[in-house]
């Protein structure tokens, strides 16, 4: 059978990582719409100014699902600092790459991961991430 | 693993009878029908009997019978031909909001070149309301194409009495019957059309051929310019061993038996699995066609995981398609976005059997558990 999806997309997405809610998050994020058909949230823990721990939930396609999972994987153990400069091109080619049509969801799990320690900033230190956007209008930049 | 094919809207295997007619015109019986000579006049006669299949299937007369490349070019054909014929007598062509995007790409083409277009809407099951058309028609209307069945839904519109309403104003008439003909039977009298689309592939012929039905007398500009064949209507040499393909699946075409299995799938599908929903009509439906919305998960997730377990089926969802927005015709029965993306078509065929269904309704239960259990949308069973 001839996937769409390289090997690695196909396991993050039959196996995701860090999938389900999180008690008592420190930081939560919530990207995309149901009009394009993806939605993310993203939620973190912080100790130390390092995330310790980070879950998803998703509903979206293949890529999307498996973008949540590999965006997770990425910065879990790390400083904040060191995590914010993860970047959809990095999700994208930790998971052996991704169609074009599906960079999109790259782009959303990056902006996920920002929504929620922009979030966990605001409630600890009352300022968010200095340049960041909530994204919640339909993504048509993202050339579906 | 098991491989089951639930696709057959999107394709049919060639029946091997049809392999087997179409066989000797590639290289035994290879002749020009155009020519005069016996080599020629061997593929004329295969080309005259295919068509002479294809009427008898239609309920047409042989030279009503127009080969073409496949249904996209037959509603372009008979779209643009009715158009660049009759714009002398108006320039509005009414249609309907799901149709099949050979008809509305077609209709935007013409929109650009001067023709006003009118996109009817459809109910809640994606019927069309024959009276609307009626009070869309105006003086000014030379065209009104209606789908005789829906490729996503199934939905079988009223034809018949749409066509009667049509020709009463003296405006031609055209259905694109790509999905409904060899499944369900089809007169072009009994229908009253002026024009109907057909494809050979959808019905257990060759990819690459179709027909476009011509009701005598009515004014198509050419499709194509060059030689004078297909009586002026439509040049180029003749795809000899593709017609003669089309005429075997004619001569092969039954009346669809596999409306038992689908209603199996379909009872299955909406006990077993919470909070999904029937798209289309319960009813006045393609016998072959079943379409549902599994709420809280996204179609593209569900075909992998299906696939992942060898069953083919479709989705409306975006995400397959390439474009933003999940299928037109999904929203214009009214279904919200996020029910859109999380549609699922199966569609039945000759081959399926009823281990097949008992296959699906085992598959799809848990995989639709696995992706609610990850989805944001999924609150639990309400």
């Amino acid at each position: 059978m001839a996937q769409p999806y390289s090997d690695k997309v196909m396991d993050h997405f039959m196996h995701p990582r860090n999938v389900g809610e999180m008690e008592n998050p420190d930081g939560v994020g919530k990207v995309g719409n149901p009009i394009c058909g993806d939605i993310m949230e993203m939620y973190i823990k912080v100790k130390d100014n390092t995330i310790v721990d980070a879950k998803f939930k998703t509903f979206g396609c293949g890529a999307a699902i498996a973008t949540s999972s590999m965006a997770t994987e990425l910065v879990k153990g790390k400083p904040i600092e060191e995590a914010l400069k993860l970047t959809n091109k990095a999700v994208a080619e930790a998971l052996g790459g991704l169609p074009a049509v599906k960079m999109h969801c790259s782009v959303l799990a990056e902006e996920a991961f920002k929504a929620a320690v922009n979030d966990y900033l605001i409630k600890t230190t009352g300022k968010g991430l200095p340049d960041f956007k909530p994204h919640d209008e339909p993504l048509t930049e993202h050339g579906h | 693993m098991k491989k089951i094919y639930l696709d057959n809207a999107a394709t049919t295997p060639a029946h091997p009878d049809v392999v087997l007619a179409m066989q000797p015109y590639f290289s035994d019986k290879f002749g020009n029908p155009s020519s005069i000579h016996a080599f020629g006049q061997e593929t004329r006669s295969a080309v005259e009997a295919a068509r002479e299949k294809v009427a008898r299937l239609i309920g047409s007369s042989v030279e009503e019978v127009v080969f073409t490349s496949g249904g996209t070019e037959s509603d372009n054909f008979a779209l643009e031909g009715v158009a660049f014929a009759n714009e002398g007598k108006g320039k509005h062509i009414v249609t309907s909001k799901i149709e099949h995007h050979a008809v509305l790409e077609c209709c935007e083409f013409l929109k650009k070149r001067g023709f006003e277009i009118t996109y009817l809407p459809v109910d809640q099951y994606g019927l069309v309301d024959p009276q609307q058309v009626k009070k869309a028609i105006t003086d000014q209307t030379i065209l009104v194409s209606i789908m005789h069945a829906n490729n996503e839904i199934g939905t079988v519109e009223p034809i018949a009495e749409i066509a009667k309403i049509v020709k009463e104003k003296g405006v031609y008439f055209h259905t694109d019957a790509v999905q409904t003909t060899g499944h369900l039977p089809i007169d072009v009298k009994e229908l009253g059309v002026d024009l109907l689309s057909l494809s050979a592939h959808k019905f257990y012929g060759p990819k690459g051929v179709g027909a476009l039905y011509i009701k005598k007398g009515a004014k198509l500009v050419s499709f194509l310019h060059g030689g004078g064949q297909e009586r002026g209507r439509r040049a180029s040499t003749e795809n000899v061993p593709g017609i003669v393909g089309l005429g075997a699946a004619c001569a092969l075409a039954q009346v669809s038996k596999v409306a038992p299995l689908r209603d199996k799938l379909m009872q299955g599908i909406l006990s077993r699995i919470p909070e999904t929903r029937l798209n289309g009509h319960p009813t006045l439906r393609l016998p072959n066609n079943l379409n549902v919305s599994i709420k809280y998960v996204e179609g593209e997730s569900l075909l992998l995981n299906l696939d992942l377990q060898g069953i083919a089926a479709s989705t409306g969802s975006a995400c397959t398609s390439g474009s933003l927005d999940p299928s037109h015709v999904l929203l214009a029965i009214g279904l919200p976005h996020e029910e859109a993306h999380g549609s699922l078509r199966f569609t039945l065929g000759q081959a399926t059997t009823e281990e097949d269904i008992d296959y699906v309704l085992e598959a799809l239960p848990p995989i639709v558990q696995k992706l609610r259990s990850m989805s944001p949308l999924y609150k639990g069973a309400k």
